[in-house]
């Protein structure tokens, strides 16, 4: 695994409710940089939730989330700059539908950072030529297949330079025979240091990618593995156990 | 029908078509910001401005135009406030045509998925900046089959302008059949000119309708 | 409220007479509202058929009707049909003619909607359940029509009463109309009359379509 690098993303004791609903008590946690950790865990355990609290999605009702140090806070103006540096992609990928692939991509870069138009659609082209799509910088998000959808969403979050990537179940909307071409995007990302924390539920996937294993349940940090070959063959809790039993992983 | 009359009242119906074109196509260019404004006030549940951009809705959405028509322009200058025919006939229709289009923007914006806006606003942009380049839009494209037929319906309900002394199609009609009884011939001309007005709108809107149709759809 | 004007309205008769003349348009209203309503479900299923001359028909009374402003369509029933056929239909009769022509047309096209919005897969599984043609209508297809066609049907209710208001022009002594004689005849006693007056009218109007409107959109919303 990583080396101890410097504490890139801290969540300390934070609480989430909805309504009366408690998804998260007392939650802690540290993402270093250049690790990529995997958060896996029944539906329903808070993964999503997380990743939205993180992005200053959802109001949170204690605690705090730390950016390099920066505070997360949905409600303070200080929210745009700190969403810069994380990207986010979501399982229904949401391109804007009134724009083109490259406009996709260069939108934010633009009107949000300022950076000069040509040089942006310059770096989107050779982003989306990483991801095997340069071809398709014209058409319009309704004429790609959900895969190229899901490189295009990967692209346009990594067009804006982030610190961190939040990868929200992005192959679960997608046909079996789409997963490999997004997951090998994220692979070859996991190699050039990206720091990254993605929710999935492609276990083979999971133990392929992960620094480490952050196994939630209930909101609570039940497993918390360096080791992703341990944890996938042994896991410690009963409820990793559990869940595990209910994949088959290859 | 009598040709040499159709001929001598030509010129009339045209300058009258000139004016109703024109007082309908500036009530219409402020019934759209108006709508714009008022749609994107509700929308973003701005305090206040939201609840009165509601009530002038449900207020001008619920009357007849000339109903307010003629409370703009016989009733309001007993307090004080004159305007003439002509900015009568822009400001009415402005007013009628703001409710009309903000109620379709509201349906247009109403139908773009929140995470729209939450994918926009996870690249760092501002709400401000997530509505006018992501969520805006996708709203108008969405709206466009209402904002065609609010065009045409507006069109149409200038109609209306001649009870206040406004020299449209509807006024000349009115007027030469008074003083020269030739019915016949001022309606004919009536239906030709108001054809004349309303076709073209009416088959460029379907044309438009149907291009952003296409557009939405294949998804 | 002297200076407003509305003091006018509690001399004498002449909140009543306003309200008569109110009557007078929604009278005329609500007569093309139940015509337009009986013949457009009958205009509706036949926009359904599949004959294309019928079809070419009803599709240029439809457009004709969408296209010309009522106002135009109210002149040449009442003033042009004097003049070409020596007719002399009284105005009222002439404003229910169009309005019901007009309400036919628009009505007939929420119905025709409404019928071919039903997906053929409701068809189909009404008659593998092995329902008889009459109990699939009965049953399946006329609730689900009706839920969609009733919220939409007030919603032209609203729009043919507030287009009545159109009627003075062809003289029919209607709520503007009483409201003008009123403002006339009060000109030197109260000089601001038309402020008040035309208020009155404006809530008046306001007060009769919008509760029929909220009705319409919480039956929408309820039933969609």
């Amino acid at each position: 695994m990583m080396e101890q690098n410097e504490v890139l993303l801290e969540i300390r004791h934070l609480k989430k409710e909805y309504n009366s609903h408690t998804v998260f008590r007392d939650f802690s946690f540290q993402v270093h940089k250049g690790e990529v950790v995997v958060i896996i865990g029944p539906s329903g355990c808070g993964k999503s939730t997380l990743l939205r609290c993180i992005n200053g999605l959802e109001p949170i009702q204690g605690g705090e989330i730390l950016l390099d140090g920066k505070r997360v806070d949905p409600r303070d103006k200080s929210i745009t700059q700190v969403r810069q540096k994380i990207g986010m992609v979501f399982q229904s990928y949401d391109l804007f539908p009134h724009k083109t692939v490259l406009e996709n991509i260069a939108l934010a870069p633009v009107i949000v950072q300022k950076r000069q138009k040509g040089e942006v659609q310059e770096e989107a082209v050779r982003l989306l030529e990483r991801v095997g799509l340069a071809d398709r910088k014209n058409d319009f998000p309704r004429q790609l297949s959900g895969g190229q959808k899901q490189r295009v969403a990967i692209v346009r979050a990594l067009c804006m330079h982030p610190e961190i990537l939040l990868l929200d179940e992005i192959t679960a909307a997608l046909d079996p025979e789409m997963v490999r071409e997004v997951l090998d995007v994220v692979l070859k990302l996991a190699k050039t240091g990206c720091t990254m924390l993605i929710v999935t539920h492609e276990m083979a996937f999971a133990r392929a990618i992960a620094d480490r294993i952050l196994f939630l349940d209930n909101g609570e940090p039940v497993e918390i593995s360096s080791d992703p070959r341990q944890f996938f063959e042994q896991p410690q809790s009963r409820r990793a156990q559990l869940f595990l039993q209910t994949f088959t992983y290859g | 029908m009598n040709a040499d009359i159709l001929i001598q009242y030509l010129p009339l119906y045209r300058d009258a078509l000139y004016l109703t074109w024109k007082i309908g196509w500036l009530g219409i260019a402020l019934a759209f910001l108006l709508g714009v404004w008022c749609a994107v006030m509700c929308h973003l549940h701005v305090p206040i401005l939201a609840r009165l951009s509601r009530i002038y809705i449900e207020v001008f959405r619920n009357t007849p135009l000339l109903v307010q028509l003629f409370f703009l322009y016989f009733a309001l200058p007993k307090l004080g406030l004159r305007v003439s025919a002509q900015v009568c006939g822009v400001l009415g229709l402005g007013l009628l045509g703001g409710a009309y289009m903000a109620e379709s923007l509201r349906s247009g914006l109403e139908s773009v998925a929140p995470i729209q806006t939450e994918s926009a606003l996870s690249l760092g942009m501002t709400r401000e900046a997530a509505f006018f380049h992501v969520i805006l839009p996708q709203a108008v494209s969405v709206s466009v089959p209402g904002l065609v037929a609010n065009v045409i319906f507006l069109l149409k309900e200038t109609s209306v302008f001649s009870t206040i002394s406004l020299m449209d199609l509807m006024f000349t009609a009115k007027d030469l059949i008074g003083m020269y009884a030739k019915t016949i011939e001022c309606l004919f001309l009536l239906v030709v000119f108001y054809l004349i007005m309303l076709l073209p709108v009416s088959v460029l809107g379907s044309f438009i309708e149907r291009k952003v149709r296409h557009a939405e759809f294949g998804d | 409220m002297q200076s407003l004007g509305i003091d006018v309205l509690w001399k004498g008769t002449n909140f009543l007479r306003l309200l008569g003349g109110l009557w007078v348009a929604l009278r005329i209203s609500l007569i093309s509202v139940a015509i337009s309503i009986l013949l457009g479900l009958l205009a509706g299923v036949l926009m359904t058929l599949k004959n294309p001359v019928l079809k070419a028909v009803l599709r240029c009374y439809l457009e004709t009707v969408r296209i010309m402003p009522q106002m135009v369509l109210l002149f040449i029933a009442y003033f042009g049909t004097t003049r070409v056929f020596g007719w002399n239909i009284p105005a009222e009769s002439a404003a229910i003619f169009v309005f019901s022509f007009w309400g036919t047309a628009e009505m007939g096209d929420l119905v025709r909607g409404a019928l071919i919005s039903i997906l053929a897969i409701q068809y189909e599984s009404a008659y593998s359940l092995g329902m008889t043609k009459a109990q699939v209508y009965c049953h399946v297809i006329l609730p689900q029509t009706v839920r969609r066609l009733i919220p939409l049907s007030i919603n032209l209710i609203t729009r043919m009463v507030k287009t009545t208001s159109l009627v003075m022009m062809i003289g029919i002594v209607e709520v503007l109309k009483v409201a003008q004689q009123i403002i006339e005849a009060n000109r030197k006693a109260s000089p601001n009359a038309a402020f008040g007056v035309f208020a009155t009218v404006f809530l008046l109007y306001f007060l009769i379509c919008w509760p029929v409107g909220r009705l319409a959109a919480y039956l929408e919303k309820r039933w969609a």
